[in-house]
């Protein structure tokens, strides 16, 4: 049943839940005894003010497609992937051992192997769990929330041991080959007579972003196996009664899934770190799935919210300075009330809505 | 004896690891068996660690912080009642909506009180638990082998890790010998028929979260006026997933629950004292490995390589009255 007209359904409600979330964290603002609009402004200045802050801005960005992508794509077919945190972990191995294996000598030949290198262990990464609740009927939340927890121990071990930089104190791999160095944005920009940071560490990843944006559209609306993942997602009995194998849907979906939450590593790995450390992720993983959220699971959608969440990573960072009283944490809080309203919440704001459009559809009619 | 003595020492702080574990673990005991799937545990552990740290730092009561904390933890399980219960949202989004809320509030809120990065001042008298020495431990400590047991191993605890190993038996008849218990476990298996029967579902699942909340706020309780003496940033470091392990590994059962949450905690006893553990010089276990183990466990667990977990039928599902 459409109660809502399309606009209302991708436009409103979300627009209407961040609009809550944002009320109940400046509520924490005013708490604390702090100015809501004073944080707003220094956190929008610290994130668009300047060409850093906006470098910053789409370096976050960068990683939150990616991994918004990630949970998308199984939210398609159904499956929720906790687990872009280890898959994202553990693609930055796949990332590193294929930089360190050669002396690359230019970034366009290093990229599109580090892509395949990366992409391969994320990808398998997820299709364990997805393996397991395909053919033995494990939870995939449960299970990939335990392989978050087995990546970053193994991600620690290998750092600590075989791919441990035996020269440094700290857990890291030695740095890639100065061949392997992604184009900054300063270094993109500059030859066209545009003036940007050379601090901030948005990179060439950005585009390769949102090419996969892309490509995800037209995977699932524009190809067959992406109607099967969505089929499987809406219907999955009528699926398999349509010959779709639930077995073929829930492991090629987690994937690709995996694949993409893997290619935040290309962007903090490679473009940004030039050297695999342990606690890359950050919470990106988690991110994401605020991320598809918010975007309602549509490419565009998701884009936009990474724009939004990534302003929200730097504005944070900037408040530092501005605004020692709040700590950079408070950006966790608006994360984690824009997930409550826009994903659990959501009926709390959709089921007055809907009644209001009928029965302005039955005063119409 | 030195060998004893050492076993009984690793035997010790497993216990003192494993109540956490086995508090938080009853507490999704409860709410699962309700069929409201609970990964939220690690957050409303950490708010309650926060809030009864604070309150027993201003007030010097720790009891006073151990309400505090509950109320706290309270106040989190509502949030996840009021999403996954009263608007039937989706109680996995609910769950990481609670944990991040505490990962930033914890921090935010204790920068801006004691400015010192998210952590709270550390506690004196009167403000945490002190072990306690259960009667003739002294005397017992002469006896050579049953005597050190008793007044190393059973005696010498904070009062809550009595508590905790008190609520399994507890936890065990309040859900197969009581009415509330057979309704509570009914509601995760098959709604619609508790429902038929006249009892309101709602109802039930909000009482199975409310005991959730108040477990998750003692187990967050003694992390920060037991186990430690303050609340330090991300205190709980992934307990409450290692207690929704422990439930998975225990099969949704409260005694089994008790067994795996003693093996979590031996194993992260073993990884504190004896980071790598070198096997008669062949290989070494690396403590990243004793960390994963609970993981691994319950992942074969789950994959019914080794027994199979079946959980409760309509977990995760919210119900939806027909009408």
């Amino acid at each position: 049943m459409n109660a809502m007209p399309r606009w209302a359904d991708i436009i409103l409600v979300p627009f209407i839940n961040l609009i809550l979330a944002f009320f109940v964290a400046g509520l924490v603002v005013l708490a604390i005894g702090e100015n809501p609009f004073d944080m707003i402004y220094f956190m929008v200045k610290g994130a668009l003010g300047s060409t850093s802050g906006i470098g910053f801005t789409l370096y976050y960005a960068t990683n939150y497609i990616f991994t918004g992508l990630a949970v998308a794509v199984a939210f398609h077919a159904r499956l929720f992937n906790i687990g872009g945190e280890g898959q994202a972990g553990i693609a930055g191995i796949g990332v590193a051992i294929v930089l360190l294996a050669f002396d690359w000598p230019h970034w366009t030949i290093a990229m599109p192997f580090a892509i395949i290198g990366g992409a391969a262990f994320g990808a398998l990464w997820a299709a364990i769990p997805g393996y397991l609740q395909a053919k033995r009927g494990s939870h995939i939340v449960v299970t990939t929330i335990m392989f978050n927890f087995i990546g970053a121990a193994l991600l620690g071990y290998l750092l600590n041991g075989i791919l441990k930089n035996p020269d440094l104190q700290n857990a890291e791999s030695r740095a890639f080959p100065t061949g392997a160095h992604l184009p900054t944005f300063h270094e993109m920009l500059a030859p066209l007579g545009i003036e940007f940071s050379k601090s901030a560490p948005a990179n060439v990843s950005f585009i390769f972003a949102l090419i996969c944006a892309v490509a995800v559209y037209f995977l699932l609306w524009r190809t067959r196996l992406g109607y099967e993942i969505r089929s499987f997602g809406h219907n999955e009995r009528a699926a398999t009664y349509a010959g779709i194998s639930s077995v073929k849907v829930i492991i090629v979906a987690m994937l690709i899934s995996g694949g993409l939450a893997g290619m935040l590593a290309i962007n903090v790995v490679m473009g940004e770190q030039e050297r695999l450390i342990a606690s890359f992720v950050e919470g990106a993983g988690f991110v994401g799935i605020a991320v598809a959220l918010m975007g309602r699971s549509h490419p565009f959608g998701i884009v936009l919210a990474a724009l939004l969440f990534g302003m929200l990573n730097q504005g944070g960072f900037e408040l530092l300075w501005e605004m020692p009283a709040i700590s950079k944490e408070m950006v966790l809080v608006i994360q984690a009330l824009s997930i409550l309203f826009t994903g659990a919440l959501d009926n709390m704001v959709r089921v007055p809505l809907e009644r209001m459009f009928l029965r302005m559809k039955k005063g119409a009619a | 004896m030195d060998f004893v003595l050492q076993v009984l020492l690793t035997f010790d702080m497993s216990i003192r690891l494993s109540v956490a574990l086995l508090l938080a673990c009853l507490a999704g005991l409860f709410s699962e068996r309700a069929g409201v799937v609970d990964i939220g545990l690690e957050g409303k552990m950490l708010i309650a660690a926060f809030f009864a740290a604070v309150v027993s730092f201003e007030t010097g009561n720790v009891w006073l912080g151990v309400l505090a904390g509950c109320a706290a933890s309270l106040t989190f399980s509502m949030i996840h009642a009021v999403a996954s219960i009263t608007y039937q949202g989706n109680q996995l989004i609910s769950g990481v909506a609670v944990n991040f809320l505490a990962s930033g509030l914890t921090v935010v809120m204790g920068n801006a009180w004691y400015k010192k990065g998210g952590q709270t001042p550390t506690l004196t008298e009167g403000g945490r638990f002190y072990d306690i020495t259960l009667p003739f431990a002294d005397f017992f400590q002469s006896i050579p082998l049953p005597g050190p047991i008793y007044s190393e191993l059973i005696s010498g605890h904070k009062s809550i890790v009595y508590l905790a190993y008190l609520a399994v038996p507890l936890a065990w008849w309040v859900l197969y010998r009581t009415r509330f218990g057979l309704r509570l476990r009914a509601v995760g298996e098959n709604p619609a028929s508790v429902d038929t029967a006249g009892i309101s579902v709602v109802r039930m699942r909000y009482s199975a979260l409310i005991i959730a909340g108040i477990l998750c706020g003692i187990a967050g309780a003694y992390l920060s006026t037991a186990q430690a003496a303050g609340f330090g940033k991300e205190m709980t470091a992934g307990r409450g997933f290692i207690a929704l392990a422990a439930l998975i590994f225990a099969k949704w059962r409260p005694f089994q629950a008790m067994g795996a949450c003693l093996l979590f905690g031996f194993l992260e006893a073993i990884s504190n004292l004896y980071p790598n553990i070198d096997v008669f010089g062949l290989f070494t276990i690396p403590v990243q490995f004793t960390q994963a183990m609970p993981f691994i466990m319950t992942v074969v667990i789950l994959a019914g390589f080794v027994g199979k977990a079946i959980p409760p039928r309509a977990v995760g599902e919210p119900y939806v009255k027909e009408r």
